[in-house]
């Protein structure tokens, strides 16, 4: 007899006790989720949100994928995506835009941007492998930090002129932001940027022997250390990696899609992205799935409040409890496994 | 001058109770060997909880209740998953911490920006007349007095009771306990669902006394992190633990201060502060206990003496998964 797989099982479950969080709310089960998922799908312009929350997502997802692979617990990407997001928006803020041609302009600013992420994931790998303090607490510490910096730019030194505002620093002249897409001011660039990161990182963990020393270190540290694979250098590696295409998400998210640096920045996009991870257990072939599924929750979400007078942080929800449904669901040993390598 | 110092002391008191409250929660759970990294997530959804009930029935106390039954609850969903089905209980709990937070925002959205009870002030008879200790300790809200209490029965318990060492036991040397016959499994839920509701406690002290109310940032965000950093600060050790959460408390004191006396600085900056603090807190202490600065300091005369005694690590059970040898 076959099971169904398991991922049905996983999604019977969240489904279930989403249903129930609503009842309690007393929101109309149905009409709720039709807005939730409607919002994401239903029209052109609808994809095009999804779509803008979807670079970010996959670019952070595929960037959690090399910290996880050398056993990390980086949940610094917030803080690395509002670093890029500032670099990008501090480097486009020098050159005169009559005067310096665009695209090596935005081709720096988005260098920058990962150069940013970066740095401040190095900082956490840093504190992990010289100063013994757990990357869950620099992490943390610093996402609040680059949110700190980041208000700070935008309320002082790079504030609008004659007013300061939470609405952000001045917008970024039309040459140096990436051109809109169907007529819309939402640039679509970043997909492609963020598949190929995401080819580029699956190619490094698979096919090159540096993947496999990060399997290594996080497999057995001591065994890694013993055998001369000296994992501190892998682990910054792998943190600056991760930390870079972060940054290059907020870069994105500042040339392509705000067109100016704005408070939070960051959009959760960060915390996000480690739920797409943990719910496909790793599986990277998974990943792109579950970001695009948590990008139409994210579109769809922005219509709550409006349409319903509920809360947008119901997509959280409904990604926290799938992500508990499925890991149960594998303890459980509910439905067939539907990957050969998940764990 | 001194009515100053008692009145910041009394805020010190006050601002650093639900830190007390949480972090003496996860000291209790992780003393068993129970690493709940929901903490966080737990105190906005119990401070959520604790708000809706007290202002649906009116009684800031059925509020409290409630609160602590919330973080029971999420520790209860960290135990099925961690303990029972063996998840990898970092993840769950980091999890469970995105989770609640979310499922508070979402749930609390008809009581935010609403008015409701809190748990007021009480006057000690006897003490609050007492011109420097009345102000400091005489007129405080109930939640000071709840993480005092919470102090001293803690440690009674740990160090002091049979109870209280079959806990350390079972986080320390589990397989020893058990071969002893102590019921591993079952302590370290029992202890979980305890260091959960003391989570929800502690929520319940945010929106019933210390941050009132209930909003969309409610303003205690990033606390459970503090109390979770808190307790590796005070090396798992109750009385050290509580004087962690004062020295945060501390600094958010400070900030409020220097917020007024700094009119241009944003006032964001200050509340991220003790973020950055937290870092090279954890910084200090793991560098003094690792083994390669002791060796480094014990041949030098005068900083020899000063590092005194290695600080106390974690227990056997969680050693290296929170406090790390250096890669």
């Amino acid at each position: 007899m076959t099971k169904p797989p398991r991922a049905l099982a996983a999604l019977g479950i969240a489904l279930a006790a989403t249903l129930g969080v609503l009842v309690l709310a007393q929101a109309p089960p149905l009409t709720t989720l039709a807005v939730l998922f409607g919002g994401g799908i239903d029209s052109g312009a609808a994809w095009m949100k999804t779509l803008s929350a979807f670079i970010p997502l996959f670019l952070c997802a595929s960037a959690l994928l090399v910290t996880y692979a050398a056993g990390l617990w980086n949940i610094g990407v917030e803080g690395q995506i509002t670093m890029g997001a500032i670099f990008a928006t501090g480097l486009l803020r020098l050159p005169d835009p009559a005067a310096f041609p665009p695209v090596p302009a935005l081709a720096l600013a988005l260098a920058g941007a990962f150069c940013g992420g970066a740095l401040w994931a190095l900082l956490s790998g840093a504190l992990r492998v010289h100063g013994r303090v757990h990357e869950l607490f620099s992490g943390l510490g610093l996402n609040f930090a680059a949110t700190g910096v980041g208000l700070w730019l935008i309320l002082g030194p790079w504030k609008r002129a004659g007013m300061a505002s939470l609405s952000g620093t001045e917008p970024l002249d039309e040459a140096f932001r990436l051109p809109g897409f169907a007529g819309k001011p939402a640039s679509m660039f970043g997909v492609l940027v963020a598949v190929a990161a995401f080819a580029l990182v699956v190619w490094l963990l698979r096919r090159t022997d540096w993947g496999l020393k990060l399997a290594a270190v996080r497999q057995n540290l001591k065994a890694a250390r013993l055998i001369g694979l000296s994992p501190g250098r892998r682990m910054l590696e792998a943190m600056a990696l991760c930390g870079g295409l972060a940054g290059l998400a907020g870069g994105l998210l500042v040339t392509g899609l705000y067109h100016r640096l704005i408070p939070s920045i960051s959009g959760n996009f960060g915390y996000t992205a480690i739920l797409a991870v943990l719910m496909v257990s790793l599986a990277p072939w998974a990943v792109p799935l579950s970001c695009l599924f948590f990008a139409v929750l994210l579109a769809g979400a922005v219509q709550l409040p409006m349409a319903l007078e509920l809360d947008s942080s119901l997509s959280g929800v409904i990604q926290g409890v799938l992500v508990l449904a499925f890991l149960a669901a594998g303890r459980l040993g509910l439905g067939a496994r539907f990957s050969g390598d998940g764990s | 001058m001194t009515e100053t110092l008692a009145a910041n002391l009394a805020a010190v008191l006050f601002a650093g109770a639900p830190l007390a409250l949480a972090a003496l929660g996860e000291t209790l759970s992780e003393r068993a060997g129970v690493i709940n990294l929901s903490v966080d997530g737990t105190i906005l959804f119990a401070a959520m909880a604790a708000f809706a009930a007290a202002r649906t029935t009116g009684n800031a106390w059925l509020g409290m209740a409630a609160g602590a039954l919330a973080g029971a609850l999420v520790a209860g969903v960290l135990a099925v998953a961690g303990l029972r089905l063996k998840a990898p209980i970092l993840a769950v709990g980091f999890i469970l911490t995105l989770l609640c937070r979310d499922l508070a925002y979402f749930l609390g959205h008809p009581h935010a920006r609403q008015p409701g009870p809190d748990l007021g002030v009480w006057a000690i008879p006897g003490l609050a007349d007492i011109p420097f200790l009345g102000t400091v300790i005489g007129r405080q809200s109930p939640v000071v007095y709840l993480s005092l209490a919470a102090l001293a029965a803690i440690t009674y318990f740990l160090y002091r009771t049979r109870a209280g060492l079959c806990l350390r036991a079972a986080g320390e040397a589990p397989r020893a306990a058990f071969a002893r016959g102590i019921p591993v499994q079952r302590l370290r839920t029992l202890y979980c669902l305890v260091g959960g509701a003391f989570s929800g406690i502690a929520g319940a002290a945010y929106s019933l006394g210390v941050k009132p109310g209930w909003g969309h940032p409610q303003g205690a965000e990033g606390a459970g992190w503090i109390a979770l950093a808190i307790v590796i600060f005070g090396g798992w050790r109750p009385s050290r633990v509580v004087l962690g959460a004062y020295f945060f408390a501390l600094i958010q004191v400070a900030g409020i201060h220097l917020q007024d006396s700094l009119p241009g600085v944003p006032a964001t900056i200050f509340q991220i502060a003790p973020f950055p603090v937290m870092i090279v807190t954890l910084l200090f202490i793991n560098i003094r206990r690792s083994g390669r600065f002791r060796d480094a300091v014990q041949g030098l005369p005068l900083l020899g003496r000063l590092a005194g005694k290695p600080p106390a690590g974690a227990p056997g059970a969680l050693a290296g998964v929170l406090d790390q040898d250096a890669a």
